[in-house]
């Protein structure tokens, strides 16, 4: 008596049962990552920066900070998750082989695993906003929005980076990816220091990169400053990046995993 | 021979067979893998692809098993096309795969367990049939320890486990016993002669002679992409090969001399860097015949005709080559 789960639902479950290994250590960490930013940068440099700048964007600077973080947070999470846990079930492991003897084709281990990620950044990003409320950097109930905002932020990344993990034959590629890639932007777009403070050529290089869009969405939203024309922009560009990212993914990985 | 288990499908003629493909062919850019195979296997039937390494038989096995599109050719698994309905077919079927796919970190269970998930069983039914797959597989004391430190023999048992999970029709096994050691082969083809007793149609790709000839009712000789024979072991042997073989050692720098000595005595005669192998339906009477001859053997030994053989006047070489 089957019963009928979608077949992208039903890879998760692998991820779902892997993670029961090492959850304790993942939560304890979700929680540890906020306490630890929000304290150094934020009260720390945060101090710093008030007494000379007198707050950033009209709020002290934790506050500022605080949904950068978030954002940073969900890229990281999105990026972690689709560089070497794709290559764990391409090569290591081979989980997508044992998959694909299933009854679930190529676009539903793709789909479950994407699932997977945007649950992981969830995850996290609900602690994160728990820690923010105890440090006192949310100002407004639509916060709670900022969640999705953060999810949509991990899938952004994720759905692209599954795509290039899928094309790599070792995982060297992904040093040049966090070196080159994940970390300038979480420096530069916005998350520590509004992107006007960068040189004039580099703002727009910043402002293009999906990061910036995913800061800019989760501070209007947590400091209750939201415009919705940019709002609305930033939603579209993300989700615009993950479908893309989804697309090249899809190709990449039947071609990888289709022999 | 055991010759208890009955040759060839056992379905009545006409039926639906369980494998079906004609003009077979995969190819890998230029390379041709596997190149136009006409094969059917029936159902309950054990079939057997025996082939050195790069013959094309995981090409072959990947195809059946709906994992791997055909580049030409028609195949139908299950009545089914692997091109549109693969999913459905995916379902009723089982893979052991060449190279095994556990995840090492988790545990037996825990395999067994995502498995089944994968075929939209229910938990509870994944559980029991889990519990008795255990025990098939000789791992119910295991079932909580991680698969890492588990022995070759039983992660290949535990994949085979996995893969009736489904209790699925057709059982694929791609080199199931490859890199074991005797006795943990000899557990799993008893496990597989349980399936086959059970009805599991089993489809199975070795390189191994004895392998072959103990589970397979009938074969297909595999080499350079191509089938070079197929029917029952007995009617390989009885087409391809004398009744009986005598072996002769010599010593490497007395072979080709003995040889020429020894011209015209068997129906065929192969030269091995080793030995000479003298087919002929009578043994003792050529060994009597080389002795009169003049040849003085460092051994001889006479036996009777086995796969091995067929595999080598077919293609030439020894599968240890
Ligand atoms: N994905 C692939 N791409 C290119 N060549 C391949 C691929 N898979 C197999 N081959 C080649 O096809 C031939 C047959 O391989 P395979 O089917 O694995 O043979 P066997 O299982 O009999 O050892 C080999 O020469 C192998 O190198
Ligand atoms: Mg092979």
């Amino acid at each position: 008596m089957p019963t009928r789960t979608p077949a992208a639902f039903r890879a998760i479950s692998y991820f779902a049962y892997a993670y029961k290994r090492t959850w304790r250590g993942s939560v304890a960490t979700s929680f540890l990552y906020p306490v630890l930013y929000l304290t150094a940068m934020g009260l720390g440099l945060g101090t710093l920066v008030d007494h000379h700048a007198h707050q950033v964007d009209h709020v002290r600077y934790l506050v500022f900070l605080a949904p950068g973080l978030l954002a940073s947070t969900a890229m990281q999470i999105g990026g972690n998750e689709a560089t070497y846990p794709v290559m764990a079930a391409i090569k290591w492991l081979r989980t997508y082989f044992a998959m694909l003897a299933s009854p679930l084709d190529v676009e539903d281990v793709l789909i479950g695993h994407l699932l997977w990620i945007g649950i992981r950044v969830l995850m996290v990003s609900v602690i994160y906003l728990g820690v923010m409320t105890a440090f006192g950097t949310v100002l407004s109930p639509l916060a709670l929005l900022a969640v999705p905002a953060a999810v949509l932020t991990g899938l952004a990344f994720a759905a692209p980076i599954c795509a290039f993990a899928a094309t790599q034959e070792n995982d060297t590629g992904f040093a040049t990816l966090y070196r080159f890639v994940l970390v300038p932007l979480f420096l530069f777009s916005g998350t520590f220091f509004p992107v006007s403070q960068l040189p004039g050529w580099l703002q727009p290089v910043a402002l293009a990169t999906p990061l910036e869009h995913g800061v800019s969405l989760c501070r209007a939203l947590v400091l209750g400053q939201v415009r919705p024309v940019t709002a609305l922009a930033d939603t579209v560009y993300l989700v615009a990046v993950a479908g893309a990212g989804f697309l090249a993914a899809r190709v990449a990985y039947r071609r990888r995993l289709v022999t | 021979m055991t010759g208890v288990r009955p040759a060839g499908p056992v379905d009545p003629p006409g039926a639906e067979p369980m494998v079906l493909a004609r003009g077979l062919t995969k190819r890998f850019g230029d390379f041709l893998a596997v190149d136009g195979l006409d094969f059917s296997i029936g159902r309950g039937e054990s079939y057997g692809f025996l082939g050195p390494n790069g013959a094309g038989k995981t090409s072959t096995m990947r195809m059946i098993a709906c994992m791997s599109p055909a580049t030409s050719g028609t195949l139908r698994v299950l009545g089914m096309d692997p091109a549109t309905e693969g999913p459905a077919i995916r379902g009723r079927i089982g893979l052991v795969p060449q190279e095994d796919t556990l995840d090492l970190e988790l545990t037996v269970l825990d395999n067994l367990m995502i498995y089944g998930r994968y075929f939209d069983l229910p938990r509870k039914v994944i559980r029991e049939r889990a519990e008795r797959l255990l025990d098939f597989a000789q791992l119910t004391e295991r079932a909580h320890d991680k698969v890492e430190p588990l022995s070759g023999g039983m992660k290949r048992r535990l994949t085979i486990a996995r893969s009736l999970i489904s209790e699925p029709d057709l059982l694929i096994l791609d080199e199931p016993t490859t890199g074991l050691d005797p006795q943990a082969r000899h557990l799993l083809w008893d496990r597989l002669y349980r399936l086959k007793s059970e009805g599991v149609t089993l489809v199975i790709t070795t390189h191994y002679m004895d392998e072959a000839e103990q589970l397979c009712d009938r074969l297909a000789v595999m080499d350079h992409a191509r089938f070079a024979a197929e029917g029952t072991p007995r009617e390989l042997i009885d087409r391809w090969s004398t009744r009986e073989v005598l072996e002769l050692r010599f010593g490497p720098d007395r072979q080709e001399a003995a040889a020429g000595l020894l011209e015209g005595l068997a129906e065929r005669t192969e030269v091995l860097p080793d030995r000479l192998l003298l087919y002929t339906n009578d043994g003792d009477a050529a060994l009597t015949e080389a002795h009169r001859r003049g040849a003085v053997p460092v051994s001889a030994l006479v036996r009777r005709s086995s796969l091995e053989d067929v595999f080598l006047r077919l293609t030439g070489r020894t599968l240890a080559d």
